[in-house]
């Protein structure tokens, strides 16, 4: 009975191993891109746990042949997406995902139009705004192990956002983006292409979500974020896959003279979520801030990749990652500072806390340095412990059951990375989506 | 520059000298089956060393060089052309007066006689492929402390010996590990019985003489329950033109409540790949402490590690490493818990001059339900020149609750500011740096044995010469 319904799915959509495919019209080198670049994913071997890049990763999870293209929506399916795609009261602009398919788009004001900010669809801008669109698609190779799954990205893409925010152009609210999987074993390739001209500022707040709660499913996203001279671009990931979601996502960021670039990833959903930031700082007096909140539960395992590369001199980064761990949970945290030759005055900083919260919990630190200039100052911490007995003790002195107080202290531990941003409205959405969490595993 | 009376060779130049080869034994260049049978042949192994031997040669020549992870040097050793094993083919001497003249002079020079009448409770000296001499104060051998060369020790000693001898280190532990069980010869057997605390330490010395060579020693140390033993090594091979390769292995076992610490200046000459594995398995309420100075070689990876078995046992790493041109010195140090309440310390500085090189590798693994383990990490790197670099690469995996584990790292360059102040009190600015340097590895060293510390200072003022300005 259950092995016909699966073969009717399978008539329906096609695997996505099956390579390419999809009804859109794309440009002719887009359409030579991507089997240029189908031909490397094939090319490329599955990484291995003997590949430093993937040490203590759980490759086994990351068996791509039962995933294909979504299936078309039913009316029911889009109306439930649009009425649970609430973020910010108040945004500047809104994108909502079906897979890779956009089904809804609130535009940016006529003002912001005018003043010649772009924001539109991915497959739009590639015919619109081809040299902008060329000169920044991809243009970082991955580094961090996942050429393989960019790769397959590139290959399968088939839509996403573009955002252009022109010389001097400050928009105060952000763009709010909603990616959804719908289906079992659907699958979406999420693309993010921001460019900020010279002084230019943005906020960008993506929330990843599943239609259908325990149904597998697979996402393989990459960003490029761009932030010209003096610009500030803040990014962040609101990850909340359905919890037997297999997601990579490959961010790079690149960060001009007196730029400054925050990022946040938050991740709570999926079984296993790879997650790649590299930030290259190449412009002097740039900054870089790379933050995340993770709350790993049951067999969870997230795999959070860093590189902080350091290309010119008088940078500064600065990344906090901190993992909350229960159950059988396990999280990786395998993170880079690397200082370029002749990227003196360099001024890095990386830490991760795991908290542990069970016997069966398990977290790996790999914080690394590769220093090739002088004169800089580069530190970095990693500490694994458990809930201080004497916070719990205070707390239940006061009267809180341990429950309550060990969640107030878990809350609290993370909340400091959360109140890194300087956004009220983001931070408190977060807060709420980790309470979210803590209330459902309750159950 | 330099007396004859110092503890560690502290001048590369001095180490710089050879005499001509005069070995009975050479088993060729080049590593076959030919070579391990000859080797086995040559030392009358008995039938489970041959076989041993065997195994190792064929996991060696089945494992890839760990280039994935570690540095694509090692593709310069060419493994056909080491010669691996080279003897004068005469057993280890007692005294002095017996070892033949040459040998002899060899260790004068490089003071080794006259260290021991001073402070060391026994020597043992190796030369090429084997030891020449080996001896033990008479107090301390009355005690029951059994030190000699590990053939030796293979040979009179086989139950005790080959209860432990491959059990802290597999054979497959890696590439190289399997080489020096392929064609191991040479290296340390000591063994300290229950509650004996040898009072000095215990020194080893070893000489590359010949060029073309591999030195592959193998040192096991069996402190039985309560036993206490310093054991000290150091080493120097003259400047070839062609690489020269060291690969030890070695094996220390603390019973409940022994106290191991392992002291290793290392001053190869900078054509010197030193691939070293060293781990020590620590039972109840024991220490493995491991010293480790790494000055010489054109390459060393070395990660000494501490298996921490019983309930409450220590592990300790407190290492030095200096990297100047052309050298790479990628150390670090492995702790892994395996019981309740086990606790361990890393603290690792290094030093890069000029293109020099200098890579924190770690590893800390404390696997599930254990309890009260407690690791803290340290490692400091300091930059002297624009050119030099650092690298950290820690890996610390934690299971389950009621664990502490700590790490951090910080790379830093001497201040300007220091160095002016300095120089305004009339230092010039080499004194400066150096003083600078020392105080960076200052609290580190002030743990070190005395004739250690003093030593070690002197030669990182030697090696920071002419690396400012």
């Amino acid at each position: 009975m259950i092995k016909n319904e699966t073969a009717t799915i399978e008539n329906q959509a096609a695997p996505i191993l099956s390579g390419p495919g999809g009804p859109r019209e794309f440009p002719d080198w887009f359409r030579d891109q991507q089997h240029a670049a189908w031909k490397q994913f094939e090319s490329l071997p599955n990484p291995t746990r003997k590949d430093q890049a993937w040490r203590f990763a759980n490759v086994g999870l990351l068996d791509l042949s039962p995933f294909n293209y979504g299936g078309p929506l039913t009316e029911k399916e889009r109306a439930t997406i649009l009425e649970e795609s609430r973020g910010l009261e108040e945004v500047a602009g809104r994108m909502i995902f079906a897979g890779d398919e956009l089904i809804e788009r609130d535009v940016i004001s006529d003002q912001l139009r005018k003043r010649g900010v772009i924001f539109q669809s991915l497959e739009r801008a590639m015919v619109e705004h081809a040299d902008l669109f060329r000169k920044h698609f991809m243009s970082q190779p991955a580094r961090l192990g996942s050429a393989k799954f960019a790769a397959l990205h590139q290959a399968l893409v088939s839509s996403g956002t573009f955002l252009y925010v022109p010389r001097g152009v400050e928009i105060e609210l952000p763009i709010e983006i909603f990616h959804w999987l719908n289906g079992e074993n659907a699958s979406a390739f999420p693309h993010l292409l921001l460019v900020t001209d010279e002084l230019a500022k943005v906020t960008v707040i993506e929330h990843f979500r599943s239609v259908n709660e325990h149904v597998p499913g697979f996402a393989c996203g990459v960003n490029d974020l761009v932030a010209g001279p003096g610009a500030k671009v803040t990014y962040v990931c609101a990850q909340n896959w359905a919890d037997n979601v297999v997601a990579l996502q490959m961010n790079s960021t690149t960060v001009d003279h007196d730029a400054s670039a925050m990022s946040l990833n938050l991740h709570l959903g999926s079984r296993y979520s790879r997650f790649e930031s590299l930030s290259r700082l190449i412009g002097e007096g740039g900054r870089s801030d790379l933050l995340a909140v993770a709350v790993a539960k049951h067999e969870q395992e997230f795999d959070a990749r860093t590189l902080q590369d350091h290309v010119s001199p008088h940078t500064a980064s600065d990344l906090l990652y901190k993992n909350a761990l229960d159950d059988h949970a396990r999280t990786i945290f395998g993170g880079l500072i690397r200082v370029e030759p002749h990227a003196h005055f360099t001024d890095a900083y990386q830490k991760v806390r795991n908290l542990l919260l069970s016997d069966d919990a398990e977290a790996n630190s790999m914080p690394g340095l590769e220093i090739l200039a002088d004169n800089v100052r580069c530190t970095h911490g990693a500490t694994s412990g458990q809930i201080d007995e004497d916070e719990l003790f205070y707390l239940r002195t006061r009267g809180i059951p341990v429950p309550m107080a060990q969640r107030l202290i878990v809350t609290g531990f993370l909340d400091e990375v959360v109140q890194r941003l300087d956004h009220p409205a983001i931070s408190e959405q977060l807060h709420r989506l980790i309470e979210g969490k803590f209330a459902k595993n309750r159950d | 520059m330099k007396t004859e009376t110092s503890a560690v060779d502290i001048d590369r130049n001095k180490g710089d000298f050879f005499y001509p080869e005069a070995h009975v034994r050479d088993a060729g260049a080049g590593l076959s089956e030919r070579t391990v049978h000859y080797i086995s042949d040559v030392k009358e192994d008995p039938d489970w060393v041959r076989e041993f031997r065997l195994r190792g040669l064929k996991i060696f020549l089945e494992k890839p060089l760990p280039t994935h992870w570690a540095s694509k040097d090692l593709e310069a050793i060419d493994f056909d052309k080491i010669r691996y094993y080279l003897s004068p083919g005469t057993e280890a001497k007692r005294s002095w007066e017996e070892v033949p003249d040459d040998i002899k002079r060899t260790f004068e020079r490089l003071g080794i006689p006259e260290q021991e009448r001073k402070f060391l409770a026994g020597v043992e000296a190796q030369f090429d492929s084997e030891a020449v001499y080996s001896n033990i104060k008479k107090a301390v051998g009355e005690q029951g402390v059994i030190f000699v060369g590990s053939t030796e020790g293979l040979k009179n000693y086989p139950e005790i010996f080959r209860k432990w001898f491959g059990k802290v280190i597999p054979v497959a532990d890696n590439k190289f590990s399997a080489l020096n069980s392929a064609v191991f010869s040479g290296g340390s057997f000591i063994y300290v019985p229950p509650g004996v605390k040898v009072k000095h330490p215990l020194q080893a010395y070893f000489r590359i003489n010949a060029e073309n060579f591999g030195q592959f020693e193998r040192t096991l140390i069996i402190a039985d329950e309560g036993s206490e033993v310093t054991y000290m090594e150091g080493c120097t091979a003259p400047k070839f033109n062609t690489p020269t390769l060291h690969s030890a292995v070695v094996e220390l076992v603390a019973l409940k409540g022994a106290k191991i610490q392992y002291i290793t200046v290392q001053n190869w000459a900078s054509n010197v790949f030193n691939l070293v594995t060293k781990r020590g398995l620590a039972h109840e309420n024991a220490e493995v402490k491991w010293i480790d100075c790494n000055i010489g070689s054109r390459l060393t990876m070395k990660y000494p590690g501490v298996i921490m078995k019983g309930r409450k046992a220590r592990g300790e790493v407190l290492s030095i490493a200096l990297a100047n041109d052309g050298q790479h010195q990628d150390t670090g140090a492995k702790m892994i818990h395996a019981a309740d309440e086990t606790t361990s310390n890393i603290i690792s500085k290094s030093i890069s001059i000029g293109k020099g090189r200098a890579t924190y590798r770690g590893l800390v693994h404390v696997p599930k339900h254990l309890k009260n383990c407690k690791n803290n990490t340290e490692c400091d790197a300091l930059l002297i020149n624009a050119t030099s670099r650092t690298d950290t690469y820690p890996a610390i995996t934690v299971r389950g609750t009621g664990n502490a584990v700590q790490h951090e790292a910080s790379v830093s360059q001497v201040s300007s500011e220091q160095i002016f102040y300095m120089q305004q009190r009339g230092l010039t600015e080499a004194q400066a740096m150096s003083l600078s340097v020392n105080g960076f590895v200052n609290d580190l060293v002030r743990q070190f044995p005395m004739e250690y510390s003093v030593e070690l200072k002197r030669l990182i003022e030697l090696e920071m010469e002419g690396s400012v300005g």
